[in-house]
């Protein structure tokens, strides 16, 4: 019998009622009495020097209130990077400054070169227009390796050289890893490009910059998966405004899936600018603004090859991997190739030596940064599409290729750094087996052949490091902040309860899961918490949200702060049952005493605590409030196994997902329905960029692929009906709740399936010569592909 | 700037606009009915559905003018008046068809506009109807179920959760 309440309840979201009925409030939503409206010109060019602007023109427009440029930002700071890596010879990545208006040069189409202040924003539009800009253009570098080459153009005039940093993973391994393929029976190569993307959350960026003048307070609301990070790195580090003076509110919020995460020049401007001119200041980015200013995700260029003995047993991996920085480097883009990426290369299976590199690349594009997943799928794609490529090659079944290397005891040590606590990726893969019907996939490539179709089947497994993760390691690892969470519990006078926390909900149903949580610690209707977050005023501090994080970090928080809350109501019901506090016991909402038929409700031991005529203030405090700061001792390592079975048409070359599901192990589960859902929309990302989405830059540093006229977003009618189960449970052992996250699964571990079975069509309808396509797997790709 | 007058949500309502004020921002600004999103500059993304005269529109592609003397109705106007909600939003609750929400009043109003001319729509005529409709969020399941229930056909057997 399903559970209707508490932890394992699929209880449907609350957060639903307004966002069905149009009375949500997103950032864009929000307009302040005598707000001002801002526009962004923006080059237009690739790479050029800025010789002169001029203002004069458009100044004298209607409605103009004010414009800047980059000469207004003069000793201000610029946006900072989040994470410096140490290359492979000890020293620090090239970190040039990435300035909130352009000054002297542009570097990517759409970086920012003026701002134009307006009663509205069609009048801030066309003042625009007016703005004389003077540049030269300069030649662009866009390809990774030519941006490499001596004498290439550099997109920074004062840094070295276009590379920012050249890492090993684990350097000391090298020599043993080449060994290692000297010595294999056999070797399987792969390159392969993971295609750059756009996450393209729904809902475009937004800013609205507030000032008070009478306190010296500034408010930002902005489309913020974590509005503390944005208030840490915009007050500290842009505008030198100290915290107590700097709220950052982020409200409803359509979406983040990684791109919401970092601190914009948007909102550093819009904040500096209603302090200028002491009036509200909003930004409301367009669809094509967003393209061109949205860090971007993926964009990897890979070599990887494994060595096998003659038992096909892995010995070693070894990858060389460019990765695009684009202009400059966003929040945590130094990252996601490195600690993300490299820690993540063992995947599931039992490989002793592995060697990554990873050479870190500056183009005249967007920046890139962590998109759902962040350098887990790169890592994903390369392993399982590399496996797969060799039982092909070796004439093994890929399944049993893979069980053969699974990780079977744990803790499991992996020589890339990271200790996996717990799973069974036996389990999950026999679990798959059932779920996909593997047993009935011949007849049903008997049925497409008989309608012309080749029909294929792709299996792959993947594993991520989730709940980022210990501050004291990530700070080793080159991190400048600390990647704990925290939490208040407020209980009121009532019973009533209101949860303040660090995480932000952008989709992830956490009004609804979190007090499932502490609804089962207290026995209490899970209707009798509220959950409050995205406004640093209310909360007393949080990382936010991402990395699948939320749960295992801050609903770990909440655990503490429940307890905390726990242990003080004990001592209340103690008093009021005048017993031994040792002898209270909290069930279903009650305290009694063990043993007696004695028992006092929860209501009235908060009500004491409020109303303390009868109570132990000798002892404690009135009140029932608790905060909890959380930091994980480990990472959270979610694994599972997914299966794809596609159609492929001979004649165009077009590929239909016909059957896709997915085994996850995702330790204990508060509310399935979201975790279903949260799987869902992360395959559904995951075949969009295996067969559809692609971020295309001309040799110009131009962006072809600017609106959704040219970028191809999945549509209903591109994905099938999913099967997913996470039944196979193996829960995490060092968070309270056991949980290990599952916001990415789906989108690391789809994308190989996908293309895993259009090779595995291709080649059993007789296209042998057929080895690798890269994403996007479009019908022109497999054509050509089939032609040979 | 022009004179309109059009009834939304039953209610008559009048202002003055520029000729290029598209109907989204009509509804969003001057009648601060800020359920009708705008996620794209293309009409792609279908985040401003709305109904006028009874059939669903991209109130991006319209100009508010256009809307002269018309019958709007948005996502405000969809539960009853007590706020119980009608059988798409409850089938979209239910079927937990939506996450962040945002593609949420353009999927619901697409999805009025097909089940008034298709009361039993097939799984294919629901996705076919929604290609001009995008989420981010979902990966489309539990939408394309949700209408499906919505329509009143048994979606028992369509996965889990």
């Amino acid at each position: 019998m399903p559970k209707d309440n508490g932890i394992g309840a699929s209880s449907k979201r609350r957060e639903d009622i307004r966002f069905l009925t149009g009375t949500g409030q997103y950032t864009d939503d929000i307009n302040i009495h005598g707000q001002t409206h801002v526009y962004f010109l923006r080059s237009d060019m690739a790479h050029g020097r800025i010789n002169s602007i001029d203002t004069s023109a458009a100044a004298a427009m209607p409605g103009v209130v004010r414009i800047f440029t980059g000469d207004d930002f003069q000793g201000i700071g610029g946006l900072p990077c989040g994470w410096q890596v140490t290359d492979k010879h000890g020293n620090p990545m090239q970190e040039p400054a990435h300035p909130v208006l352009a000054q002297g040069k542009v570097r990517h189409v759409g970086d920012p070169i003026a701002a134009v202040i307006a009663e509205s924003l069609e009048q801030a539009r066309d003042a625009a227009e007016a703005i004389d800009v003077d540049m030269t253009e300069l030649p662009a570098v866009v390809d990774m390796k030519a941006a490499l080459a001596d004498g290439a153009t550099k997109v920074h005039d004062d840094l070295d050289s276009n590379l920012c940093y050249d890492w090993g993973f684990v350097e000391e391994n090298k020599a043993a890893v080449d060994a290692a393929f000297e010595n294999a029976a056999h070797v399987t190569t792969l390159e392969l490009v993971n295609n750059r993307l756009v996450a393209n959350p729904m809902e475009p960026r937004v800013a609205v910059g507030d000032y008070n003048r009478a306190n010296d307070e500034s408010t930002l609301y902005t489309t913020s998966q974590n509005p503390h990070v944005i208030r840490l790195l915009m007050g500290a580090f842009v505008l030198g405004i100290p915290e107590h003076k700097l709220r950052v509110v982020a409200p409803d919020v359509g979406g983040g899936f990684g791109t919401k995460i970092f601190h914009y020049a948007e909102e550093a401007f819009c904040t500096f600018a209603a302090r200028q001119i002491n009036r509200p200041v909003k930004w409301t980015s367009s669809r094509s603004e967003a393209f061109m200013s949205d860090a971007h995700g993926r964009d990897h260029v890979t070599k990887i090859e494994l060595a096998l003995d003659a038992d096909n047993n892995f010995q070693a991996i070894r990858t060389e991997t460019y990765a695009n920085m684009g202009a400059y480097l966003s929040t945590f883009a130094p990252s996601v190739p490195t600690w993300l990426h490299g820690t993540l290369m063992a995947g599931n299976y039992k490989t002793p030596l592995i060697y990554v590199n990873v050479k870190a690349v500056f183009t005249n594009t967007v920046p890139v940064d962590a998109y759902r997943g962040a350098g887990r799928p790169e890592a994903t794609y390369q392993l399982e599409r590399l496996v797969d490529k060799a039982a092909r090659e070796l004439g093994v079944d890929p399944i049993a290729l893979r069980r053969q290397n699974f990780i079977t005891e744990f803790p499991y040590a992996t020589p890339v750094a990271v200790e996996y606590d717990t799973g069974d990726y036996v389990a999950t893969m026999d679990k798959l087996e059932e779920i996909a019907d593997l047993a009935g996939f011949e007849a049903r490539r008997k049925e497409s052949e008989a309608r012309g179709k080749l029909r294929g089947l792709g299996v792959n497994c993947y594993i991520e490091a989730c709940g980022i993760a210990p501050s004291n390691l990530v700070g080793q690892l080159g991190a400048r902040a600390g990647l704990y969470d925290a939490a208040t519990v407020r209980v009121n006078a009532t019973g009533s309860i209101s949860v303040m926390v660090g995480a932000h909900s952008h989709g992830q149903g956490h009004e609804t899961a979190f007090p499932q949580v502490v609804a089962d610690m207290l026995g209490i209707d899970e209707n009798m918490i509220e959950i409050v977050h995205g406004d640093s005023s209310k909360i007393p501090f949080g990382m936010g949200t991402y990395g699948s994080r939320s749960l295992a970090v801050c609903g770990s928080a909440m655990v503490r702060a429940t307890e905390k809350i726990i242990n003080k109501a004990k001592k209340i019901a103690s008093h009021l049952l005048e017993a031994s506090e040792a002898d209270i016991e909290l069930k279903d909402g009650q305290f009694s005493v063990k043993g007696t038929d004695k028992s006092v409700a929860w209501g009235d031991v908060t009500l004491a605590a409020y109303v303390p005529h009868n109570y132990p203030l000798e002892d404690i405090e009135p009140g029932l409030e608790e905060t909890a700061f959380y930091d994980p001792s480990n990472f959270t390592y979610p694994s599972g196994a997914y299966a794809c079975e596609v159609e492929v048409d001979p004649d165009t070359g077009k590929v239909t997902v016909e059957r896709f599901s997915a085994a996850d192990d995702f330790g204990n589960i508060v509310n399935p329905m979201i975790v279903t859902g949260q799987v869902h929309g992360g395959v559904g990302q995951g075949i969009g960029q295996a067969l559809l989405e692609n971020c295309v830059y001309d040799e110009n540093g131009q962006l072809l692929s600017a609106s959704y006229m040219d970028y191809a977003m999945p549509r209903a009618s591109d994905v099938p009906f999913y099967t997913v189960d996470h039944s196979c449970q193996t829960p995490c052992t060092h968070n309270p709740l056991g949980v290990k996250g599952c916001g990415e699964a789906g989108a690391i571990g789809s994308p190989p399936a996908v293309v895993n079975a259009v090779i595995d069509a291709l080649q059993s309808g007789g296209h042998t010569h057929v080895t690798h396509i890269d994403m996007p797997v479009s019908p022109q790709r497999v054509w050509a592909a089939m032609q040979g | 700037m022009t004179k309109i007058t059009m009834t939304v949500n039953g209610k008559t309502v009048s202002g003055d606009v520029e000729g290029r004020t598209l109907l989204v921002d009509f509804l969003r600004k001057d009648l601060r009915l800020t359920g009708t999103h705008v996620g794209c500059d293309t009409s792609q993304c279908g985040a401003c559905t709305v109904h006028v005269d009874g059939v669903a529109v991209k109130s991006c592609t319209m100009f508010a003018a256009e809307a002269d003397g018309a019958e709007v109705a948005t996502i405000e106007g969809q539960a009853a008046p007590d706020g119980t909600l009608n059988a798409i939003q409850a089938a979209f609750q239910e079927h937990h068809g939506l996450q962040c929400g945002f593609c949420t009043p353009g999927m619901v109003m697409a999805a009025a506009d097909l089940l008034k001319n298709n009361p039993k729509p097939t799984e294919a005529e629901v996705r076919h109807h929604l290609e001009g409709n995008i989420c981010r969020c979902t990966g489309y399941h539990n939408i394309v179920k949700a209408i499906l229930a919505a329509s009143g056909q048994d979606v028992s057997q369509i996965a889990a959760e």
